[in-house]
């Protein structure tokens, strides 16, 4: 693994309308990083992973992919930045009114330009690689939570991204399965050397996946700790010991 | 054309000629022009029984790899052909092996839906005739609802209806105003033209006020509001099918019906007809702007005129509309709205819908009224 800034925030600063959601916020995700954001409820970690993909400009500050920043980028370096991220949404946003072959095709087909029968066999090996072989012909609401969640981890890794982000990637899993996908993020990261953010509440998952974090406080509305997951765990701010010990040590 | 520095492929034939190699080589990436699979069904025929990998000049590699790879060892599975894959790249080894983990769900594999206009036409038909019994018996619990609230025992807020009743009346006057207007003035115009024919001008006021008051009125609000509001009941309640709020109210043995259909039943019941009489106004008014600006027709006079014309059961003919117009507005939205699947997709279909099975009882229900009335000579 290769120590490559491949995400840059500095000084990065979130609101809605008045409210600071996060300020100051600056970190490095380097290349290979499977990089967990951690935090309570409300602290802003979904806002931060959307301001991170471009979907919610920061009130301050900046995004720098391979160092060039995103938000004060030209349309068209957004797009083509764009197309570096993949990303698994909290609740999966699947396409409701495509089947999951669809789902996962729409970006190979509006990207690649690779012809119909290798993008179905490239769909048919994503949806095998999550575990969903065979459910191509099927509708999202057709699914349970756990399998929406994997179909959408196979959309995300559609067009083999540079970067993955994924909100909350064990919700709605069985052990076993969030195991499983646990796996999969960290062998995309060894064998294709993917960079992975990760917000996530699910310590088994923050502490076996994790090789780098920030922690983020909703009462001082910035981050307070940075870092390896289990040194966080041995060394790290009280606050962050106690999150990652359920409340056990503060 | 194929890029040389691009991937490479060479099958060959190992000294064991029951062996096949696969040597891979160069950029094996998803977005380049990559060989199929099958391109190789050709040499996985006997005296082929195995075949192995070398991937020792591969340079870079992705999914493209990976798809590549699948599709080989499946064709080779089919034909009891065994596969090497030690040459591999031991991260590409470890990925195949995830994806070929959780084997294809066979009982997954959807059957073809109808195929042909016959076959489409048969399947749309019991598909209605399905669809009868269900609504009948939305009906049927919709009636059974209306009797709890006579008895008092139907569970629903009060700040509710009063929300329902402020969102389907006042907030849909302007659009009642715009289309009742445009609709008198079309009438006035109409009727002029013809009455004109024989100097019979003044009865534009007979005609814009009884067919305003009578049928148009109930017929344009009906309309307006189904479009209006029993689409966003059948949009509302889809969503709560969608986010399982509906199922909530069952498991706490709250009657959805009650607390979700009623209010919103009785708010289109007493609003539609108050709109109904404030579109037959409007409408009267336009016919009133067209009789003064183009026909030189006094407001006195058809004022008066208006007045003559219209008697207690022209009101009593076009309130009795709207009220059965608001009902099944009412019913259309919130039987497709409880009918709702759980996704996105559904609840467009649900609002979709509503409109249309309104639209299409409206119509019904106008004839059916139309000629009783007439039959009983009101």
């Amino acid at each position: 693994m290769t120590e490559t800034a491949h995400i840059e925030v500095r000084d990065l600063a979130m609101a809605y309308g008045d409210f600071i959601v996060q300020r100051g916020l600056d970190f490095t995700v380097n290349k290979g990083d499977i990089f967990v954001v951690m935090g309570g409820n409300g602290c802003g970690k979904t806002t931060l992973m959307r301001a991170l993909v471009g979907l919610q400009r920061p009130a301050a500050g900046s995004v720098l992919y391979s160092g060039e920043d995103f938000w004060n980028a030209e349309a068209e370096a957004q797009q083509r930045l764009k197309r570096r991220l993949g990303i698994l949404f909290q609740g999966s946003a699947l396409w409701s009114s495509l089947t999951l072959a669809e789902n996962v095709a729409l970006p190979l087909a509006e990207y690649t330009g690779l012809a119909p029968a290798r993008v179905d066999e490239i769909v048919a090996f994503k949806l095998a690689l999550v575990g969903l072989a065979g459910f191509e012909d099927f509708y999202p609401a057709e699914l349970s939570g756990g399998m929406k969640k994997r179909a959408g981890l196979a959309r995300a890794m559609a067009l083999d991204p540079d970067i993955l982000v994924i909100d909350e990637p064990s919700s709605g899993l069985d052990p076993l399965t969030a195991r499983r996908l646990d796996e999969l993020i960290m062998e995309l990261r060894d064998s294709l050397g993917t960079t992975i953010v990760v917000v996530t509440h699910e310590l088994a998952s923050i502490l076996s996946i994790g090789n780098n974090s920030i922690y983020l406080d909703s009462e001082s509305h910035t981050m307070i700790a940075t870092g390896h997951p289990q040194d966080a765990l041995k060394n790290g701010h009280p606050k962050v010991r106690h999150f990652l010990t359920r409340g056990g040590s503060a | 054309m194929r890029d040389d520095a691009a991937w490479q492929l060479d099958v060959h034939p190992s000294g064991d000629p029951a062996t096949l190699v696969i040597a891979l080589g160069g950029r094996w990436r998803i977005d380049q022009h990559l060989p199929a699979a099958d391109t190789l069904q050709a040499r996985l025929a006997a005296p082929v029984r195995r075949i192995r990998f070398d991937a020792g000049e591969l340079a870079d590699w992705d999914s493209g790899l990976l798809t590549f790879v699948s599709g080989i060892s499946k064709s080779c599975a089919q034909r009891d052909i065994a596969v090497d894959g030690s040459g591999l790249p031991p991260g590409a080894q470890r990925l195949l092996a995830m994806a070929a983990a959780v084997p294809e769900q066979k009982l997954a594999a959807r059957e073809p839906g109808p195929q042909g206009a016959l076959a489409q036409v048969g399947a749309a038909t019991l598909e209605f005739v399905h669809g009868a019994p269900r609504m009948l018996g939305f009906l049927g619990e919709l009636v059974l609802s209306l009797l709890r609230l006579v008895a008092g025992r139907a569970r629903f807020r009060a700040r509710d209806l009063w929300l329902e009743i402020e969102e389907v009346g006042p907030r849909a006057l302007p659009i009642v105003s715009v289309i009742s207007f445009l609709v008198g003035l079309i009438l006035a115009y109409l009727g002029a033209d013809q009455l004109k024919l024989v100097g019979a001008q003044i009865f534009i006021a007979d005609l814009v006020a009884i067919g305003m008051v009578r049928e148009v009125g109930a017929l344009m609000t009906g309309i307006i509001i189904a479009g209006r509001t029993g689409a966003a009941f059948a949009a509302q309640l889809g969503t709560m099918q969608v986010n399982e709020e509906i199922d909530a109210y069952q498991t706490l043995g709250i009657s959805a019906f009650d607390f979700l259909v009623l209010p919103r039943v009785l708010a289109l019941m007493l609003m539609v007809p108050l709109l109904t009489l404030y579109s037959a106004f409007i409408g009267m008014l336009a016919g009133l702007l067209v009789s003064l600006t183009i026909f030189d027709i006094g407001v006195f006079e058809y004022y008066t005129e208006t007045l003559r014309a219209l008697e207690f059961k022209q009101f009593a003919v076009g309130l009795s509309k709207g009220t059965v117009y608001g009902a099944i507005v009412a019913f259309a939205g919130c039987l497709r709205g409880m009918q709702c699947g759980r996704s996105a997709e559904a609840v467009g279909h649900a609002a979709t819908s509503a409109v249309v099975t309104a639209i299409l009882l409206i119509t019904i229900a106008a004839s059916i009224m139309t000629v009783v009335y007439y039959q009983l000579g009101i």
